[in-house]
């Protein structure tokens, strides 16, 4: 941590001391350039500075919370985080003393100082390969670098800090033929800075491939594979509610008093790790300074934990997992980092093979907006594919997706061999095999 | 900071266009989760940003701390002449010069947070004591904001203005079977408009404990009546999207699609989306480039007359600039984005509607929508069976999906009763929520996709 940063801090500990029985001081700052791509052109370059001061204190048994952009004005800080202790919740938690952390590599300095012109260079180049495939494809691409600081210290003695770098490639190219408009692209993220843009080519070139031609479904039950991105344009947000210690505390958890229960498929495994090397979410603590772990959510398809951050961790009787996320200027709450779920047996050429007619779900749009905390997805299949006699054949359009994660993943389902990253989340296919299917006819 | 710095830090960079935006803010939020008090906290927040045009290459530099705003500029001017490579087209506007500070009738800034607090655990207590209510969410959040905006045209505005939004939620839960419903509201920063809903929060919360026992809809094409609310959330994800210009500007084929005079739906169909409507969410006197709201039509009888624009959009598809360059705060870059947008009054009455179904579906308040511009989604947060010309049973919430080719034609009817929604907000390229706000009257869709069981 650099030392006028430090001192600054501790200034802050120091007069919320004098006010305050227990007090934490956490500082966030982002860096970042982003180089924009638009219809195939460079388009724009940015510069974006920007931090956030977070001041929780412990006022005669209750909490304060004040937030600044600046450390220019400890006094009014201190005075704001006091003012709310009047009307603050009772704190339940005890702020960590000095912890163990374990080593989390999250920095690559040729990240956070990548020369901006081999940016434009690696926009231009992911660009124009995709369109030597098709040259109608119009394209939107981002290439970004930057860093983030976290600096958290509380009147116990706890202190943290990490500085992680992220780099990113995205691509999104738009392609009308007549009335029809076709969508494709993906993204690749890293602390690393990533210098070859194959794998982001590769993938959209295959997603052009699949669209060719056009196919479609009837209305009714059949098997679907969700892709790695259908994964997790469907199934994440459901689980990652329920495992949400905040939502087991509420009461409405699907998932509640079941740990140790068979909930899922056997072929079912899936854990929280902020500890994975080089991953834009990974961190060596959460943001209240307590250290991350592996945290075993579901394990072969029994319920194996929950994610908490100190205040629900408190409530519910148990120890804080390293799960407190800030997200803006909020308090902390529990929040998964990377998501990972375990690879199983099938490859996804065989899943495909085995289904006489099925579908392929690649993008499942709107599926997190409807009755999430109950299980429920339901969206419209905004790139998918059918399967007939084994292979893909089109692309499915006007067609949606709906069920329940507590009954389409306790099913008999099939787990992919081969995973990926797709945002903070690592997973490979899942099959599952009777969803309800509607298309427009 | 003041106005003479601000205006001569701007002056002398050899750019096309430059401008810069100072913000500051001070916010409310109030968040009740069960019993908890989860939180209460009023974040200050400064910043802002500098965006310079050179030869049709944007540079943009964003920050917290405003010193030295003339490096910052400079910064900017070198972004944007590093990415331009070919001609600036930007639509010529009056600079305007003026002070605006808007305050509504209660305004937000002025309550007392043990008032704010107060309010949200009445509505966090009516959820809470309904029978067999498992859990609530209550959360109220406001925004008083100062804007400053100077163009190297000459334009200085300051504008202030209030933003408030409360959502209510609420939880039941049948073993493994947990259900919600919700109440989404806003207002420009009026308190008045979010006191006294203790009824429809009441109403809420039966209705959660209602869904346990509601069946499923089934999956498949249904005539559904819509509420002015989810009609409005229709409407914003159905035909406003692909309104604003930004997605079309550059696109050659989108253009032949999008043309000025294509049908759309039926004679009945008009579609306005406009910031010069006064007191709703999404009203202003100028956008974030310093241009007049306006009032725009978007479907005249039926028919393409009109898109939403930024002044870069406006000069390359040589159309009128329509003020509509939004940015929902300083870290980020004015784009094309909605206002207030609406479904006219037709002439149908709801009765009249529901009265020629056999059977269908009525489908009132929203959980959210989205769009692909092609297709979309729009859920609605209740659902009930239309049989033989009347409302009958409470169903599961659905999700509803459309193409914009054939959904707004298969719109058959529209209601006499327009109303404006102010809950929720639009997200865009990472800028969310923007305040904004829709509406419609009643209307009815035939052979309307349902994702259901
Ligand atoms: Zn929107």
């Amino acid at each position: 941590m650099s030392d006028p940063l430090k001192s600054r801090i501790e200034q802050v500990l120091l007069m919320a001391g004098k006010r305050a029985q227990e007090a934490e001081v956490f500082v966030g700052s982002v860096d970042d350039t982003p180089v924009v791509f638009e219809a195939n052109r460079l388009k724009q370059l940015q510069t974006n500075r920007g931090m956030l001061v977070a001041l929780r204190i412990v006022r005669d048994g209750k909490l304060g919370f004040a937030t600044a952009t600046s450390l220019d004005d400890i006094g009014s800080l201190v005075d704001r985080a006091v003012d709310i202790s009047h009307f603050g919740a009772p704190a339940r938690f005890e702020l960590p003393s000095g912890q163990e952390y374990p080593r989390v590599s999250v920095y690559d300095r040729e990240a956070e100082t990548f020369d901006v012109d081999a940016m434009v260079e690696l926009g231009q180049s992911l660009i124009a390969r995709v369109r030597e495939h098709t040259p109608d494809l119009l394209c939107d691409a981002s290439v970004g670098r930057g860093a983030a600081l976290v600096h958290v210290m509380n009147s116990r003695g706890g202190e943290a800090s990490f500085t992680r770098s992220y780099f990113g490639l995205a691509l999104e190219g738009t392609l009308i033929r007549g009335t029809d408009i076709l969508f494709v692209g993906d993204s690749e993220s890293s602390c690393h800075p990533i210098r070859d843009v194959d794998w982001l080519v590769k993938s959209t070139v295959n997603q052009l491939e699949l669209s060719r031609r056009q196919a479609a479904l009837t209305t009714g039950h059949m098997p679907v594979i969700f892709t790695p991105h259908g994964v997790v344009s469907a199934l994440i947000a459901p689980l990652a509610a329920a495992f949400n210690g905040r939502v087991v505390l509420q009461g409405v958890s699907p998932l509640m008093n079941r740990t140790g229960e068979q909930v899922f498929s056997p072929e079912l495994s899936l854990r929280d790790d902020a500890t994975v090397a080089y991953r834009p979410r990974s961190r060596p603590c959460d943001d209240e300074g307590m250290p991350s772990r592996v945290i075993p959510l579901v394990e072969h398809g029994v319920v194996s934990g929950f994610i908490y951050d100190l205040q629900t961790a408190a409530l519910a009787g148990t120890r804080s997992t390293g799960s407190g996320d800030r997200a803006g200027a909020s308090l902390p709450s529990p929040s998964v980092s990377n998501l990972v779920v375990q690879t199983g047996k099938t490859g996804f050429e065989d899943m495909v093979r085995g289904l006489d007619e099925g579908l392929v779900v690649e993008q499942l749009m709107g599926a997190t907006q409807t009755n999430v905390l109950g299980g429920d997805f339901s969206g419209n299949v905004l790139l998918g594919y059918k399967v007939e006699k084994g292979e893909m054949v089109g692309r499915v359009k006007d067609t949606v997706v709906s069920g329940n994660v507590y009954q389409a993943l306790s099913a008999a389902i099939a787990v992919g061999r081969e995973a990926r990253w797709v945002g903070a989340v690592h997973t490979p296919a899942i099959l599952c095999p009777d969803l309800a299917v509607g298309v427009k006819g | 900071m003041q106005r003479d710095l601000i205006e001569s830090a701007l002056k002398g960079h050899e750019a096309d266009y430059v401008e810069v935006r100072l913000e500051e803010s001070r916010s409310t939020s109030v968040r009740y989760r069960g019993k908890e008090l989860e939180e209460i906290s009023q974040p200050v927040s400064s910043g802002g940003n500098v965006r310079a045009l050179v030869r049709g290459g944007w540079g943009f530099v964003s920050f917290n701390e405003p010193g030295h705003l003339r490096e910052k500029v400079g910064l900017a001017v070198a972004h944007a002449r590093h990415v331009g490579r070919g001609a600036t087209s930007f639509a010529a506007t009056e600079p305007a010069v003026d002070v605006l500070n808007e305050t509504a009738a209660k305004d937000c800034s002025a309550i007392a947070l043990a008032e704010k607090k107060r309010l949200a655990e009445e509505y966090n207590e009516i959820v809470l004591s309904t029978p067999r209510v498992e859990t609530s969410v209550v959360a109220y959040r406001d925004r008083r904001r100062r804007v400053v905006f100077a163009s190297s045209e000459g334009s200085y505005i300051e504008q202030s203005n209030s933003d408030l939004a409360l959502r209510v939620a609420a939880m039941a839960r049948d073993g493994g079977d947990v259900q919600q419903s919700g109440l989404s509201t806003g207002s420009r920063g009026d308190f008045g408009q979010v006191e006294g809903l203790h009824q429809q929060v009441r109403e809420t919360a039966l209705r959660a404990v209602e869904l346990l026992s509601a069946p499923r809809v089934s999956s498949g094409e249904h005539w559904v009546v819509l509420d002015p609310i989810l009609a409005g959330v229709f409407v914003h994800e159905a035909f406003g999207h692909l309104s604003e210009a930004d997605f079309t500007y550059e696109n050659e084929r989108m253009r032949q699609i999008m043309v000025v005079g294509r049908r759309f739906g039926g004679d009945h169909l008009n579609i306005v989306d406009g910031a010069a409507v006064p007191g709703l969410r999404g009203s202003y006197r100028y956008d974030d480039e310093g241009v007049p709201a306006a009032r725009t039509y978007l479907v005249k009888e039926g028919v393409l007359v009109g898109r939403l624009h930024s002044r870069e959009t406006a000069a390359k598809m040589a159309e009128p600039v329509t003020g509509n360059a939004r940015a929902v705060d300083y870290h980020h870059p004015p784009i094309v984005r909605m206002t207030n947008t609406f479904i006219e009054a037709g002439q149908a009455s709801f009765d009249g509607m529901v009265g020629e179904i056999k059977e269908g579906v009525y489908v009132k308040n929203w959980y959210g929508g989205t769009t692909s511009m092609e297709m979309f989604t729009f859920s609605a947060a209740e659902a009930y069976a239309i049989r033989n010309g009347r409302v009958a049973e409470l169903l599961r919430p659905v999700v509803l999906s459309g193409n914009i080719f054939t959904t707004l034609e298969n719109v058959d009817a529209i209601g006499d009763d327009l109303q404006m929604n102010q809950g929720g907000g639009c997200g865009k390229s990472g800028q969310a929520p923007l305040p904004v706000s829709n509406g419609s009257p009643h209307i009815r869709i035939r052979r309307c996709l349902i994702g259901g069981a």
